[in-house]
């Protein structure tokens, strides 16, 4: 929806650009300052803490990348991105099958999940044609339904009439996919195809311990964000940002909407699907029937923490966001345990501020979007006393 | 006149009904009790019956589908919580979680109706994680609040309540055992179907008072609504008070029969099968009615009894929740989609 508050509110006092400022960023701001208290509280140490977000920021930043295209669409947060990770895992499953291991295993698993993810990204794109401006539930409740279709696929048919040699993988009644397969053929072989050691640092007193980065990984995240640049410089991408700024003029113009948006949702779920692909490889288990509800949720918590709204979302909102969130996921439980006694409190902490961050950011983009179209009817109406001075 | 009634009953209500019908029907052939399965259906019916009626009032005044019931279940599990700390039994214990709750349910749903307000358009999505975070919220709460009640906090620790707490010697079926008859095997809860009766019947008046029809003028055309001088932003916050409180007292009623009170991540998903049922009834996003909630009540809760028992007979396996996770999530994904083709 448009958001071009800005040409209503040319005179504003300092005082409201301040406010205007902090709300542009609360979000953000927020997260620092909750990371600043709770890291001393959590006591872990600076190398520990910079590892675990190389680790994590190699392992989740494709998956939350994914998410820019249908924002740029003007589709919002595309919950329909658990479709492509599902999609990734059935790639993963037949790879563990045959055991194909290393790089060779990933890229198959890719190939494998390309049209799986492609046909379910066409549905939802459908699906998301027929409900302009519910986007986000529908495609939120997508996500379940599909889930229920994944289920009944891999718990039922798998081992059934798909033939699924591994015995080691299947359920002991004979059919379905155990609860959690290990994935120690392609265990981490991206983060480890070049490896790259650094430290020990002594920086004054600042001391840090080795510290290794998953380079090949962080290659793969830099080609996606080099591709986004791209894409948005093309025609496809234009027409996007277009449809994202309004559907209706879009419309007039000649640019194919409905058709845009579904290639918008394809791009995205097929992303997702090489994103869960990757997120995979770095965890080393797959947790058969839940590693794609989580990868949404978080996926798109941390965008939102980044400080991206459900209209506008930046690579840098990506890294940021990826960066504060997963800080927060490792520091809450301990800075929990540490405080409260209870590590239990710090874990449902954590669970609420994704939630509530969730909850606040939509809350902040349907409020801002409220208050435009007021202050659209508003100038519609005119001030009183003006016309006579024109 | 079959064209009418299919017309009047829509083709989902229609093709669930036959399903529901089939399994009936299947039923002795593969060793399942009908009149268990009957039985079951009822109490099922019953105890789900006022959570699926809390979606009326929001639907009604255009806030869109309760995502956020689980607000009101946390206002019910908190009622029943402090009725059982105060060691209330009986009716009377019943009685106070529901005295208890519905305050608290007031005071919630009021400022979720301030901010449901500024967020029009959006309510849904926002509805869902205001839901979540919530429950997420009470996560916390649960362990610290100073519970004393050996019977609700955890053995070992002493302090924090445990996960699920037996309400089993404090009002466990008080309302299923009110009158209620037995034959054979069939078991009816009369008690419950009264007390979902009342509430329907409180709720079919109020909706036609002032009030009511304000608020379903609001729900049809809310800038009309305005023009004829009702005030938008009150109603809808009366309805979400409403949904809320509804919310509340329908937990109390689901685990009274249930008998356990189920915290922390329970309530979490609570708010999707009671949008399902209502949307089977034949509800849509903007408007809904007590039949909407008994008949799509009856079918969902039927479907989820009589399919576990049956097809699990049939196929040898147990498929009922992936088949519980398409039927309700695709009803909701029909009534989103329909919703827009109208709007076209």
């Amino acid at each position: 929806m448009s958001e071009n508050t800005a040409a209503f509110q040319t005179r504003r006092t300092f005082a409201q650009k301040i406010t205007a400022l902090f709300a542009a960023h609360a979000v953000p701001i927020i997260f620092i300052v909750i990371s600043a208290l709770a890291i001393p509280i959590s006591g872990f140490s600076a190398t520990y803490l910079i590892q675990e977000l190389l680790i994590r920021i190699g392992r989740n930043s494709f998956l939350i990348l994914s998410l820019l295209i249908p924002i740029m669409a003007g589709m919002g947060l595309n919950f329909g991105m658990v479709l492509g990770a599902m999609a990734g895992q059935i790639g993963l499953i037949f790879v563990c099958d045959w055991a194909i291991v290393g790089v060779p295993g990933i890229v198959l698993a890719m190939i494998i999940g390309t049209p799986i993810a492609v046909v379910l990204g066409l549905l939802c794109g459908a699906v998301l044609n027929r409900a302009k401006g519910q986007e986000m539930v529908t495609g939120y409740i997508l996500g379940f339904f599909i889930n229920g279709l994944y289920q009944l696929v891999v718990l039922y048919f798998m081992g059934w009439f798909i033939p699924i040699a591994d015995t080691s993988l299947v359920l002991s009644r004979g059919y379905g996919i155990r609860n959690a397969i290990s994935l120690m053929g392609i265990r981490t072989v991206l983060d480890r195809l070049l490896p790259l050691r650094l430290g020990p640092f002594d920086i004054g007193t600042f001391h840090l311990g080795y510290i290794d980065v998953p380079v090949a990984t962080y290659l793969v995240i830099a080609a996606f964000c080099f591709f986004v640049i791209w894409f948005r410089k093309t025609k496809l991408g234009q027409d996007m940002r277009a449809i994202g700024q309004d559907r209706a003029v879009s419309d007039s113009a000649g640019i194919p909407v409905d058709k845009t948006r579904i290639i918008a949702i394809v791009i995205s779920t097929v992303l997702a699907c090489y994103g869960q692909i990757i997120y995979l490889q770095n965890m080393g288990t797959l947790n058969t029937y839940n590693s794609h509800d989580q990868a949404g949720m978080f996926s798109i918590a941390a965008l939102l923490i980044g400080g991206a709204s459900v209209t506008r979302a930046s690579i840098g909102n990506v890294f940021l966001g990826v960066i504060l969130f997963h800080l927060m996921f490792i520091v809450a439980p301990m800075a929990g345990k540490n405080l409260m006694g209870q590590a239990q409190i710090g874990e449902f902490f954590r669970v609420f501020v994704s939630y509530g961050i969730i909850a606040v950011a939509l809350v902040l983009h349907a409020w801002k979007r409220h208050n435009a179209i007021m202050n659209a009817r508003r100038s519609l109406r005119g001030a009183p006393g003006k016309k006579e001075a024109a | 006149m079959l064209k009418k009634f299919i017309n009047a009953a829509g083709w989902p209500r229609i093709i669930i009904g036959l399903f529901l019908l089939a399994l009936f029907a299947t039923a002795p052939f593969v060793g399942v009790l009908v009149s268990t399965s009957l039985s079951d259906t009822l109490v099922r019916f019953g105890m789900n019956g006022v959570l699926v009626l809390a979606m009326v009032p929001m639907v009604q005044t255009g806030c869109g589908l309760n995502f956020g019931l689980p607000l009101g279940i946390i206002s019910g599990l908190l009622g029943a919580t402090l009725s059982i700390e105060l060691n209330f039994r009986g009716m009377s214990g019943f009685a106070a979680a529901i005295l208890f709750a519905v305050p608290i349910a007031v005071v919630l749903g009021y400022f979720y109706g301030q901010l449901l307000n500024r967020v029009k358009g959006g309510e849904m999505m926002i509805a869902t994680y205001v839901g979540f975070s919530s429950v997420a919220f009470m996560c916390i709460a649960w362990l610290l609040l100073p519970y004393k009640s050996p019977t609700m906090i955890w053995g070992y620790g002493g302090s924090g309540l445990r996960t699920t707490i037996s309400v089993d010697g404090y009002w466990h079926n008080i309302l299923s055992d009110f009158l209620s008859l037995e034959f054979g095997h069939l078991n009816i809860p009369t008690g419950m179907f009264i007390f979902l009766g009342v509430l329907c019947l409180l709720i079919w008046l109020f909706m036609k008072t002032k009030t009511g029809t304000a608020m379903t003028a609001v729900g049809s055309n809310p800038v009309f609504a305005a023009a004829s001088g009702v005030n938008v932003d009150r109603m809808r916050i009366v309805s979400v008070v409403l949904s809320t409180a509804l919310g509340a007292i329908g937990i109390l009623v689901y685990e009274q029969s249930f008998g356990f009170i189920q915290l922390y991540m329970g309530p979490f998903y609570m708010a999707l099968p009671a949008v399902a049922s209502i949307l089977l009834g034949g509800a849509s996003v903007n408007k809904a009615s007590i039949w909407n909630v008994l008949v799509g009540t009856f079918l969902f809760q039927g479907i989820l009894t009589m399919t576990p028992s049956v097809i699990n007979n049939i196929l040898q396996t147990d498929m009922s929740e992936v088949i519980r996770i398409i039927v309700s999530n695709g009803m909701i994904l029909y009534a989103l989609t329909r919703k827009a083709q109208v709007k076209r």
